[in-house]
């Protein structure tokens, strides 16, 4: 039982690392601030997850697994919201590449407010 | 209007506490009536904004959600890796323009919340009043593609409002056909 819960802990952590690493390559080869933003948040939040999981299933103690459970729910919750507030910054800021984009409804929009 | 005020206030108090007693690591009477204490004071110093939820949870709906949300985080994670290893290719995207059919304050949040968490399209501008999300996407290619992925966050709202919609939000989801 115990070896089981190790290599679906190595598992975990080794998919959460390659993950990790590969938001960090996303982060140097995307062409502009709104995908890379994509990168800075997303893979890592899964990569993140995993990470977790494979540590609670490492330790297996109620005071460090109860831990890491309020460190994922926050890090869910609070990355869309820094996520949204930079993406819009940028856009208003005239930073997103528009000949990346292949449909733009928000230029058209009257509301910018 | 103030029975409601009161039972939300009593769910954050007790969202408090849980967190309270998560951080302490262990359930004992101490953590627990520390606890509540700490969250009784903290949302007297910082009262919240009057939050309206006149939804229920459904367990079936909200078990479905969260399933093909795990779904769609590790499928698209994926494909933002693929893209990211794609040498030699410049990834396109787009901005499209959503408009929810039940556009709730709290149905909103969590349309753009859950869009948010999954790669691959993140929430540029919100439109409350009108109930329109501008969501950029990772990877389109075309106008079409753009029109596939309206449809999927529709899809996605119809989820979120089956799972914890109001009786008055699942009927303008019902009615309107996608």
């Amino acid at each position: 039982m115990s070896a089981v819960l190790d290599v679906t802990a190595w598992v975990c952590l080794v998919i959460g690392g390659l993950l990790s690493l590969s938001a960090g390559v996303a982060l140097m080869r995307f062409p502009d601030l709104l995908s890379r933003m994509h990168a800075a948040t997303k893979p890592q939040v899964l990569g993140l997850l995993l990470v977790l999981i494979g540590c609670a299933l490492r330790l297996r103690d109620a005071v460090d697994i109860t831990t890491l459970l309020l460190v994922a729910v926050f890090s869910m919750a609070t990355a869309p919201v820094a996520a949204h507030m930079i993406g819009r910054a940028a856009y208003r800021a005239g930073q997103a590449r528009s000949d990346l984009l292949v449909v733009d409804d928000l230029a058209g929009a009257d509301d910018k407010r | 209007m103030t029975g409601g005020r009161w039972r939300d206030r009593g769910i954050a108090a007790l969202g408090l506490t849980v967190i309270w007693v998560l951080l302490w690591g262990s359930f004992t009477p101490l953590t627990f009536v520390g606890g509540l204490v700490i969250a009784v004071v903290v949302l007297i110093v910082f009262p919240l904004p009057a939050v309206t939820y006149s939804g229920r949870i459904h367990p079936l709906g909200t078990l479905r959600f969260a399933g093909r949300f795990v779904l769609d985080m590790v499928v698209a994670s994926f494909q933002v890796v693929a893209l990211a290893f794609r040498f030699g290719h410049v990834p396109r995207s787009a901005i499209v323009a959503v408009t929810l059919r039940a556009p709730s304050d709290l149905g909103l949040t969590m349309t753009a919340e859950a869009l948010s968490l999954v790669p691959g399209s993140l929430i540029v501008d919100v439109d409350r009043r009108k109930g329109v999300l501008y969501v950029h996407v990772l990877g389109v290619e075309s106008p079409a593609e753009a029109d596939k992925f309206k449809e999927d966050v529709l899809e996605l709202e119809r989820r979120i409002v089956r799972a914890f919609g109001s009786p008055a939000e699942r009927r303008a989801i019902e009615e309107v056909p996608a």
